[in-house]
């Protein structure tokens, strides 16, 4: 009956292969040409996870870890697995009610999804840890714990050198871009653990996970094909001594300001103290927010590195500079003597430089009764120097005061020094620049500023450059850039301590010259004002300093100082010691302080009972400035307004990342020039901040150190000195 | 004669019928593998534990070497005989299911087996050929005249017509692929363009509203008469037909379409029907729309972004597999579950990102090669009734494989039909098995008379 022919046929078979030529051409576009479908589900599918390598380990001298990683517990809860657990009970273990416990779930489920597992409570305290092992099987499997490493610090000290890690924000991010930070991650954000955050944090490992259509990862894509795997963080070993940092802590309780000890031969820093300080745990761990607020909310400014972030007028420990330049620019000699008769007359009448010893000194002797009239002199001959006449004799003074600039500059003062723990500051040297615009072109001369001399005046410098220019004098003319860091296991591939390796040997100057300086300074301990720092059986050299300093232009209490080394015939320690307003001499506090350390570095154990009594005798001490008192009690009154809800609503938390994170500028060498406008504006700025008592967020750290430390320079220019 | 009788089973069928229904039948095994597979899983044991859906399917796949096997034993003669018999058979199971039947996915229409759940309508394909071909190769059947073809249309369309009350349009559908063996016996053309019209009308119209269509309906006439005016003077029922073509078309979504939801079917039936296009049911009650619960409202609108979404999910699959494929066992949106019912009615999407669009390419060809021969097949048969049965074989494969990769590859609304041989479900696997092996049996007879 095939009445119909072929054709009929045709039409069926034209109609088949029609409709598969549309179908195949639409699959020809759907997975040739369409390359957005291909991204959507490799978004969609994927799932790429980043592997955290354990953090470094940071040694001291010794090979003591003094900064480790530890294992800690976040609770993990998956939503969709919640149904019949025991609500109530991890509740009361977690201490929180049934709403908020409801509240946190919605927050995860609309963070993460229901069926993936989130963070409930992250970094479990030990004791909440241990309660939820004994009743785990109650929560399972909505909660489980989940690894998680964690940063310790077995020895609860070196808090500010070391450093804390913390979540980065966005900021951070921002700043970091090209280094793979996401939010979420880790980062060193002070102390060592930021100078070397490269070489700390190791190699971050990536997976590529297969994920689900409920956001669950289900197995690595292609047995891990394209995965990378995690280095671990290089170790570091520093040149701390985990004992002297404890030693010194102890020995700075109850007190502000700070230590520095260096090994000379090295550069090394043995000990970094910044007082007062914290329990470095309390930046770890479950309560680190709390704490935060809590320490920077503290008017003793707990989070300030003093040692590098202060800047101090150095006082009479500069006076050795100053024999330095005057012997080795031949305006003086050992035997140079100057009488004082009550004041330094130099500069004629008005107010003299006050002296305190009466009679006639040479160099040795000046320096070991810190004379200031000698000194004054020193200064006044270098500075007027016919050496450096000009054929326009009202530069002269411009060309001399460079020549000294140019000492102080070789002496590590001025400028950043570049040592290894952040925010450092570079202290100040006024130049022909600077006193030019102070008091106009050429309308200065050395009495104008004559109080430098005797580490007074514009002169500041930070604890580091002191204790720096004590391991200067101690080799004879040349120091290594203090670091805290000697090696790295496994290379030093980012080349961070090339610098430390470098000798810096400014200046030739005779060992003659410095044997006279060294001369005065053993006599400092043996006849003059720095008896408190003698050990027995170690020839010391050292120096006291009294730092006059205003607050809000109202005087405070002297700065005590005292910066030593030894011994002298081979020195192994190079220290200085301030107490911030600890009123009386530097002999007083300080030197004792000094004494104690050097003799715990050189002898390894202090076991004489008066030496012991005198350490505990000293951590009891309290020298807590009253004006601390004041600001604590107003800002009890600030607290009790809502802690930390008030300070975030008053931008104050954001305030502390700003100013903590340290700026990345490392140049060290800068015009002194332009050292010198910044000066004058920040100068102008605090001024106008007096004024209308307001602060400005970016700038309250550095602001407030530099109210409560830094001498008002311009405001006390002709006082008396002391010593 | 006598020698085929004597080794049916080997001598005489086609081997490439058979084998391409072997090969597209593993791959649809490998696919369903790939879409559950974990690497954890041990595969022998998976296999053989009836657990997985592979494993079932693989299962499925031994019953229906069986059944063909059955089939291919059994005289030719019995097919015509029970032809009648069969349909009468199907044509009662489809109506108890209004009584027995489960609800599977929101359709009433499966009776449960205990081992599996048949569905009768997909089971009715078969009956519906055979009885097809019965009637069409009746020595008194006429095929050129109207009565005939009436009798033919209602054979091949009640059970569309129950299965639509069911709510499973999607199989109904599948009926009006009949038309093309009744095309191809004499049905004149024009019941094949108006067949086919008829299925995008009723698929429009349920996808438009109303007034969109009836205005597009208008431009389009006026449009084909402005095109032809100068032919209206040579051929003057051109411009009747268009006019109509158009007339019926506005009748139908405008009166006849409303009355059919509102006034022959009930509500619930009404809505599966929209469902299955994932449309809302634009002719409920306006007591009832009131009465509709927040909760109902949402859970629409919520199943008509899931159609959205397995379809974008469906193409999202497909277009990553790129020209190579991510290779077997690596599609990472097959292994994540993003596209549901991946087992079954969108089995494609795993060929797809598996192998990509070589893979995909070879599988169409395969298809068509498998239609094409059958197409060959019924085209050597001496008698009507083989021939008729072959082509609606064809024409039942070809409306089941356009409209499901259709569906995936976003050229047509989501209708939920399977892929023949390679989506996951016994049911559907068993039915295409018979309708097969009957048309081998059929044509290793084929030099037998058959009426």
């Amino acid at each position: 009956m095939s009445v119909f022919n072929q054709s009929r046929k045709n039409v069926v078979i034209l109609v088949f292969i029609t409709m598969f030529i549309i179908i195949i051409g639409q699959l020809a576009n759907l997975q040739l040409f369409s390359s957005g479908l291909s991204e959507a589900a490799l978004a969609q599918g994927t799932f790429r996870k980043v592997i955290y390598p354990e953090r470094g380990i940071v040694f001291d001298r010794n090979k003591n870890a003094i900064l480790e990683n530890t294992t800690t517990y976040d609770l993990m809860l998956t939503p969709n697995k919640l149904k019949g657990i025991d609500t109530f009970g991890i509740c009361k273990i977690l201490g929180i009610d049934t709403a908020q416990f409801k509240k946190k779930v919605v927050e995860l489920i609309i963070k993460n999804g229901r069926a993936r597992a989130s963070v409930f409570e992250g970094l479990l305290s030990p004791d909440k840890m241990a309660m939820l092992n004994e009743s785990m099987y109650l929560f399972a499997p909505a909660f489980f714990m989940q690894e998680r490493s964690m940063r310790t610090y077995p020895y609860d000290a070196a808090a500010n050198v070391l450093g804390y890690t913390s979540e980065v924000d966005t900021s951070f991010i921002r700043k970091h871009k090209d280094e793979g930070y996401a939010p979420g991650d880790y980062a060193g954000l002070t102390g060592i653990e930021r100078s070397y955050e490269k070489v700390l944090m190791g190699q971050r490992g990536i997976e590529y996970w297969k994920r689900d259509n409920k956001n669950r990862l289900t197995e690595k894509l292609e047995n891990g094909k394209y995965d990378t795997t995690q280095v671990a963080g290089q170790n570091l070993h520093t040149s701390l001594d985990i004992k002297l940092q404890e030693l010194g802590e102890k020995l700075m309780q109850n007190k502000l300001g700070s230590i520095v000890a260096i090994d000379p031969k090295t550069g090394g820093i043995l000990a970094m103290v910044s007082a007062p300080t914290y329990q470095p745990k309390y930046l770890t761990g479950a309560e680190r927010k709390k704490h935060f607020s809590e320490l920077y909310s503290n008017p003793a400014l707990p989070l300030l590195n003093r040692t590098v972030n202060a800047e101090y007028s150095p006082g009479s420990t500069f006076k050795t500079l100053q024999a330095l330049v005057g012997l080795h620019e031949g305006v003086i000699a050992p035997s140079f003597s100057v009488s004082c008769g009550g004041a330094f007359y130099g500069c004629g009448g008005g107010k003299p430089m006050k002296c305190l010893d009466y009679g006639t000194f040479n160099l040795r002797n000046a320096i070991t009764v810190s004379d200031n009239t000698y000194f004054a002199t020193v200064m006044q001959r270098v500075i007027n120097n016919p050496k450096y006449s000009n054929a326009d004799s009202s530069l002269n003074l411009d060309s001399s005061l460079a020549v000294w600039n140019r000492y102080m500059y070789a002496f590590g003062l001025g400028h950043k020094l570049g040592v290894d723990v952040p925010t450092e500051r570079k202290g100040f040297i006024p130049t022909p620049a600077y006193f030019n615009k102070i008091y106009g072109s050429h309308k200065w001369n050395y009495c104008s500023f004559r109080s430098c001399s005797i580490g007074q005046g514009e002169v500041t410098t930070t604890p580091l450059q002191v204790a720096n220019e004590m391991a200067y004098i101690a080799n004879k003319g040349w120091y290594y850039t203090p670091h805290v860091v000697d090696s790295i296991d496994g290379g030093d591939k980012f080349e961070l301590l090339k610098k430390y390796k470098i000798k810096n040997h400014p200046i030739d100057i005779a060992d003659s010259v410095f044997d006279v300086v060294h001369d005065g300074m053993q006599g400092v301990l043996e006849r003059g004002t720095g008896g408190n720092a003698r050990v027995k059986g170690i020839n010391i050299c050292g120096k006291t300093g009294t730092v006059e300093n205003y607050y809000r232009g109202k005087k405070q209490e002297n700065h005590s100082f005292f910066c030593a080394f030894a011994p002298r015939e081979n020195p192994k320690i190079a220290i200085m010691c301030v107490v911030e307003n600890s009123g009386r001499f530097g002999g007083t506090y300080a030197a004792p302080i000094v004494g104690l350390m050097i003799e715990k570095y050189l002898k390894d154990s202090i076991t004489d009972k008066g030496r012991l009594a005198k350490i505990e005798s000293l951590a009891k001490l309290s020298l807590i400035p009253k004006k601390i008192y004041a600001e604590m009690r107003i800002q009890d009154s600030v607290r009790h307004a809502g802690d930390s809800a008030y300070l975030i609503a008053k931008g104050f938390i954001k305030i502390i990342k700003d100013t903590t994170g340290i700026d990345d500028d490392s140049e060290e060498e800068q015009a002194i020039n332009k050292l010198v406008k910044e000066k004058q504006e920040k100068e102008k700025k605090d001024k106008e901040e007096e004024k209308k008592k307001i602060i400005k967020p970016e700038a309250i750290l550095p602001n407030e150190k530099k109210k409560t430390i830094e001498t008002d320079s311009l405001a006390k220019k002709d006082e008396e000195q002391p010593q | 004669m006598y020698q085929q009788r004597n080794s049916s089973l080997v001598k005489g069928n086609d081997k490439v019928t058979i084998w391409l229904y072997a090969i597209i039948i593993l791959i649809g095994l490998v696919c369903i593998y790939s879409v559950e597979y974990k690497s954890t899983d041990n595969f022998i044991q998976t296999l053989i534990g009836f657990k997985k859906n592979y494993s079932k399917q693989f299962f499925f796949f031994l019953a229906c070497c069986v059944i063909g096997i059955f089939i291919l034993l059994i005289d030719s003669k019995l097919f015509t005989a029970t032809a009648n018999l069969s349909y009468l058979i199907g044509i009662v199971l489809i109506l108890a299911t209004f009584v027995l039947g489960k609800e599977i996915k929101g359709s009433k229409s499966w009776i449960p087996l205990g081992f599996m759940n048949l569905q009768p309508v997909e089971l009715c394909k078969i009956f519906t050929a055979l009885a097809l071909a019965k009637f069409i190769s009746l020595q008194e059947t006429d095929f050129t005249k109207p009565k005939s073809q009436a009798i033919a249309a209602a054979i091949a369309f009640s059970p569309a017509v129950l299965s639509i009350l069911q709510g499973e349009t999607g199989l109904a559908l599948v009926y009006f692929s009949f038309l093309i063996p009744m095309y191809r016996e004499g049905l004149p053309p024009g019941y094949l363009i108006a067949g086919f019209s008829m299925g995008v009308l009723l698929v429009v119209s349920l996808l438009f509203p109303t007034k969109t269509l009836v205005i597009a309906f208008t431009i389009i006439a006026a449009l084909l008469i402005w095109l032809n005016k100068k032919q209206f003077r040579r051929n003057k029922s051109l411009l009747t037909i268009i006019l109509s073509a158009w007339l019926f078309c506005t009748v139908f979504v405008w009166v006849l379409v409303p009355l059919v939801f509102t006034k022959v079917l009930k509500g619930y039936q009404a809505d599966r029907i929209f469902s299955m296009v994932g449309k809302e049911n634009p002719f409920l009650n306006k007591n009832n729309t009131v009465a509709l619960t927040d909760a109902q409202e949402k859970e629409k609108k919520k199943k008509s972004e899931g159609q959205d979404y397995n379809v974008k999910q469906s193409k999202i699959a497909i277009g990553s597999g790129g020209f190579l494929g991510k290779g077997f066992l690596k599609g990472t949106q097959t292994q994540g579950d993003f596209v549901p019912e991946q087992h079954t009615d969108f089995i494609f999407t795993s060929v797809g990102e598996n192998f990509g669009f070589w893979g995909t390419t070879i599988l169409m060809l395969l298809y068509l090669a498998l239609l094409l021969r059958i197409v060959f097949i019924a085209e050597r048969q001496r008698s009507t009734f083989s021939r008729v049965y072959a082509y609606s074989v064809a024409a039942i494969l070809f409306f089941h494989i356009v409209v499901n990769v259709c569906v995936t590859i976003g050229l047509a609304p989501v209708i939920g039909i399977t892929l023949p041989l390679m989506s996951y479900g016994g049911s559907s696997l068993i039915t295409f098995t018979i309708l097969i092996f009957i048309l081998i049996k059929l044509d290793a007879d084929r030099q037998m008379v058959l009426r």
